[in-house]
């Protein structure tokens, strides 16, 4: 039998894979790694492509990441992943649509209609509707 | 028969109502299932990171991520997670009002507050609330993706990195079971240093390319799962509560149901009662 590791594959949304193999390789961020156990201790961004890892018995199995980091320790390898494509650019435009939408929520009254203060209001409107024709009948 | 046709209507629309509180207690049960499972599988992620930067911060002590560094309260920010749609209960109620007490405290001592708002109902609530809000994010429905929420996170991260605040919050609630969420307020940023204490062995990883580009990098997708984690704990909570709520809902239904059945047949009683009594009368002036 092969030497074995064990390795996760996690994302923030859900856990990919967990179990035993016998590599794993992936495309890091200064270029391809393939890792087996015994590998040192290291930390290293990747990029987003496939992550492959090889089973005991042979067969592969393939997962892609939209980039992430990868974590190797004595006989765990751990690979984060993202679940989102990241880049500084798109990061800056997804915080300028929050910006936006802040401003917008603020000044537009008629999103998410809040039916408790409608309804104050409304009956706020039918006990002064009441108390004028209550006054209009001692009047007369 | 004519009699308690107001009260016949009535008992049909509370039985319309009851129907459609039953469904919304359903639906929100089945959800909440599959709420609670998107809460359990997105924790080792988070758990992973925690323990990757520990142990960066362990061994790299010369170097502080700004992150991670403390430094004078002038200004604090909070990320409020709440639901998007109402009928919960008091579920975003109870998030405020905690917020509120305890942006007051801040308040008392001069320090003024930003908002990162996530779901509908904080951001009406803020709107007639009054409150400095930096970036809003609607409608992150059923299942929440970390693509949805990276734009509202990194105003608030920026805001920390230039120094407007130099504390981050998240307010929430926690799902403590199906009955009890709690409305808490964790801190997010500086992050609070583990101690050193419980690494046993000194070890430190090659790095590649470089430690503190690679801390940068994980201290806000760290940030980012705690936020993801949050919304989605929030959203068992809603479900949770919505079906509580509506589960209440359908019992006040059937008491008034049984109320008014009870009158309707009251009234229907006395006037069999009456009309028996005026015919004897009549049979009996014949």
């Amino acid at each position: 039998m092969a030497m074995t590791m064990h390795c996760d594959i996690v994302s923030a949304e859900r856990e990919i894979f967990s179990g035993r193999v016998t590599m794993v390789i992936a495309t890091g961020t200064l270029g391809e790694l393939g890792i087996m156990p015994g590998h040192a201790p290291l930390l290293t961004g990747i990029v987003p492509g496939p992550v492959r890892l090889k089973m005991d018995g042979g067969e592969e199995e393939v997962f892609f990441a939209s980039g992430g980091f990868l974590e190797v320790q004595p006989g765990v390898v751990t690979v984060l992943a993202d679940t989102a494509l990241r880049a500084d650019d798109l990061d800056e435009a997804e915080a300028a649509a929050a910006k936006d939408q802040a401003e917008r929520e603020l000044s537009d009254q008629a999103a998410d209609f809040d039916f408790s203060v409608a309804a104050a209001q409304l009956a706020e409107a039918g006990a002064r509707l009441r108390t004028l024709a209550e006054l209009r009948k001692r009047r007369r | 028969m004519a009699v308690g046709k107001e009260i016949r209507t009535k008992i049909g629309s509370i039985e319309n109502t009851q129907k459609i509180t039953k469904a919304m207690q359903m639906v929100a049960a089945s959800r909440m299932r599959r709420t609670q499972e998107r809460m359990r599988e997105g924790r080792p992620y988070s758990e992973r990171i925690r323990a990757v930067i520990g142990h960066l911060a362990n061994s790299n002590p010369e170097y502080r991520h700004v992150y991670m560094t403390e430094r004078d309260i002038s200004r604090v920010g909070y990320i409020v997670v709440s639901s998007d749609k109402g009928l919960c209960g008091g579920l975003n109620i109870n998030l405020f009002r905690a917020l509120v007490v305890d942006m007051r405290g801040w308040q008392e001592r001069e320090i003024g507050q930003d908002l990162g708002l996530i779901g509908n109902k904080a951001a009406s609530f803020f709107r007639a609330f009054g409150g400095n809000v930096l970036a809003a994010i609607n409608n992150v429905g059923e299942a929440p993706a970390i693509a949805d929420l990276i734009g509202g996170i990194k105003v608030m991260l920026d805001a920390y990195e230039d120094g407007t605040i130099d504390r981050l919050f998240i307010a929430t609630n926690e799902f403590v079971s199906t009955m009890t969420q709690k409305p808490v307020i964790r801190q997010l940023l500086p992050l609070e240093a583990e101690n050193a204490g419980d690494l046993k062995h000194r070890w430190d990883y090659l790095y590649e390319p470089d430690a503190r580009e690679l801390v940068e990098g994980l201290v806000t997708r760290f940030i980012e799962a705690q936020v993801y984690q949050a919304v989605v704990e929030n959203h068992a909570c809603e479900q949770a509560a919505k079906m509580i709520a509506m589960q209440n809902a359908t019992e006040n239904a059937g008491d008034l149901i049984d109320e008014l059945t009870l009158i309707y047949n009251n009234a229907r009683q006395a006037a069999i009662t009456q009309e028996i009594s005026e015919i004897c009368a009549g049979a009996a002036a014949v």
